[in-house]
């Protein structure tokens, strides 16, 4: 690991201020992905500022019923607060889905969007990637690329978003609260947090530099009775999605009011699948019904060579995940 | 004439070089008085050469871990100042900035039962517990621990007494090589706390319903230990001795050491087996 400063910090203005001066700053909270990074010296920053202890780490009821959930609070406190639980719980499983309990105990939500991809090129410094060395092209483009996106992607950047939480959380439609230089505040909405790789796939988000995540929030809904994440991996626990969905129903009487479904494992950035949401407003909640939205949704794929898989599996997950929902098995 | 002289005139002269060097050498690892009368009465048992081998070996390799070598800041590179309580005992340290817990607690603390396995993240062997929540020492920067409570698998027994999960591990033979085994056993122990208060997993039936809690099912505590790998392979026992921490109940050892008897037995059983044929 390359030699870097290491500073602390209990303000989150000051915070902001010292990354924001320093172009190769980095924040540090949980650590899970970033000192890996660092180890492998695929992330080289000079300065880390450690923001464990900013208090941004709290979880509560807002107004109008909405959820704050800090930055940084943990995965697992988050997972396990009763008010998610009760609430959110296609939030409290995707997280749950997720990494290692040892991982979930030291990741906060914070770090957790901005987490980047596992992608192989990404990691292995002898590689072209285009992601970590901008104009050095893409080495899954035409390489092994089986756990690469279908949907989306460039001819820069075939990479996915590993996150299970951000699969739950556009579904949600939650909304990132950012505080940038000078204590200034904005929201950005989730599905336009993460960005699609385009020509410039080294930015996974569209936050600037030295911009900081305080919050997420969770507006209210009426899913919390019909909702389910599905992951399909390669092992049963501690893998990462080959396709992931998050389901959600709200129903009136026989018939779908509203659904929500979203993708992980497919996209550079959480997918959301507004096309089979819309097919569904309405309809019937019966495995036909899901299987033709299914079907609508995947019009779109583009799989790559080692991924065809993906189209096939992607639409039984949907299929299943809404099965789930609907039998309320969250 | 002192029995020493004596007995030391009465060596062939190879034999008197040999002495003289490795007087020196005792000399020159600081061995005097008590110890080197020990070291001595060991030596004549051992072979004098071989020892001093050995412990100028660990010598070296202990060389760079002694705290007061490395103390002033100027040694160091972007040295943090930190104090954490380590199995129970306040602990202050001076370390570059990239250190991490685990290479902390092995090359600065001598507590060498936590594993550099992967040392990515990915295996567990490094799990110790902070704060009472079980966490991954190699993905965490020793300058983050200010005023946290480490315990690592040194810290579990309370004397000669182990942690009933240690216990069990030994009971139900929950390893092999052993190197995976301090992480196993410090997120087991974690996740007794974890099921005792309620924490959900993604087996979880029922998420909404508030905590309480949660017996865990074999499919459970596999789900909920998929972050501590085995490469030997011992997961049912590991799930056993696991299972019966958790539940309490006495599940019996399936395995005992074989005596003489028991050797003989069998040796007689082979025979007459052999002599069927």
């Amino acid at each position: 690991m390359r030699p870097f400063k290491y500073n602390k910090t209990e303000d989150s203005v000051k915070a902001v201020a010292l990354v924001a001066a320093n172009p190769n700053s980095a924040y540090l909270a949980g650590g899970t992905n970033l000192i890996d990074l660092m180890k492998e010296d695929v992330a080289r920053p000079d300065e880390l500022v450690d923001i464990n202890r900013l208090k941004l780490a709290q979880i509560r009821l807002i107004e109008k019923g909405n959820i704050s959930i800090g930055a940084l609070a943990k995965n697992t406190e988050t997972a396990n607060h009763p008010l998610v639980r009760q609430n959110f719980p296609l939030l409290a499983q995707a997280i749950l889905a997720g990494a290692s309990g040892q991982i979930r105990n030291m990741a906060t939500n914070g770090g957790n969007l901005n987490q980047r991809t596992r992608c192989s090129y990404f990691y292995d410094v002898a590689m072209p990637c285009n992601k970590r060395e901008p104009g050095s092209g893409c080495g899954a483009l035409e390489g092994i690329n089986r756990m690469h996106a279908i949907f989306g992607w460039s001819n820069d950047c075939v990479a996915v978003h590993p996150s299970d939480m951000c699969v739950a959380l556009v579904a949600l439609d939650a909304i990132v609260k950012v505080q940038s230089a000078g204590g200034k505040e904005r929201a950005i909405a989730f599905a336009d947090y993460h960005r699609l790789p385009g020509n410039t796939p080294q930015k996974d988000n569209n936050l600037e530099h030295g911009e900081l995540i305080t919050a997420i929030e969770l507006p209210k809904n009426n899913f919390a009775g019909n909702s389910y994440y599905l992951k399909v991996r390669d092992r049963a626990s501690y893998a990462f999605a080959l396709v992931s969905v998050a389901a959600a129903l709200e129903m009136n009487g026989g018939k779908i009011k509203q659904t929500r479904i979203a993708l992980g494992g497919v996209a550079h950035k959480p997918w959301r699948a507004f096309e089979a949401e819309k097919f569904l407003a309405g309809k019937e909640a019966t495995e036909a019904n899901f299987s033709q939205a299914a079907e609508l949704e995947f019009k779109a794929a583009k799989p790559l060579e080692h991924n065809k898989f993906k189209v096939e599996l992607g639409k039984r997950a949907i299929v299943r995940a809404l099965v789930q929902a609907m039998n309320n098995k969250a | 004439m002192s029995d020493k002289l004596k007995d030391f005139e009465l060596l062939a002269e190879e034999d008197q070089r040999i002495l003289i060097d490795e007087e020196q050498l005792l000399d020159e690892l600081g061995i005097f008085g008590e110890s080197r009368r020990k070291f001595l009465g060991q030596a004549t048992a051992t072979g004098l050469s071989v020892l001093v081998l050995q412990i100028l070996a660990e010598k070296n390799a202990l060389a760079g871990t002694v705290e007061n070598e490395l103390t002033t800041s100027s040694q160091i590179e972007n040295a943090v100042q930190v104090s954490m309580k380590i199995n129970g005992t306040e602990k202050s340290l001076n370390i570059d900035s990239r250190m991490t817990l685990l290479d902390a607690l092995r090359e600065r603390m001598q507590l060498t039962g936590s594993k550099k396995g992967c040392d990515h993240g990915q295996c567990g062997a490094c799990t110790v517990i902070v704060d009472e929540r079980r966490i991954l020492s190699c993905l965490t920067l020793a300058a983050t621990c200010e005023g946290k409570e480490v315990t690592t698998i040194e810290g579990l027994a309370k004397g000669t007494q182990l942690h009933p999960m240690q216990t069990a591990f030994i009971k139900h033979d929950g390893f092999q090589c052993g190197f995976c085994t301090p992480g196993q056993i410090c997120s087991a122990v974690a996740l007794m706390n974890e099921a005792k208060n309620g924490e959900a997993s993604y087996l979880t039936e029922n998420i909404q319903m508030k905590a309480r809690p949660v017996q865990l099912s074999d499919d459970e505590i596999r789900e909920r230990m998929s972050g501590n790998l085995c490469r030997c392979s011992a997961y049912p026992n590991i799930v056993a001795a696991i299972k019966e921490v958790h539940t309490g109940q006495d599940a019996g050892q399936k395995w005992q050491f074989s005596g003489t008897k028991n050797v003989a037995l069998h040796e007689l059983e082979e025979g007459e087996r052999n002599a069927t044929i």
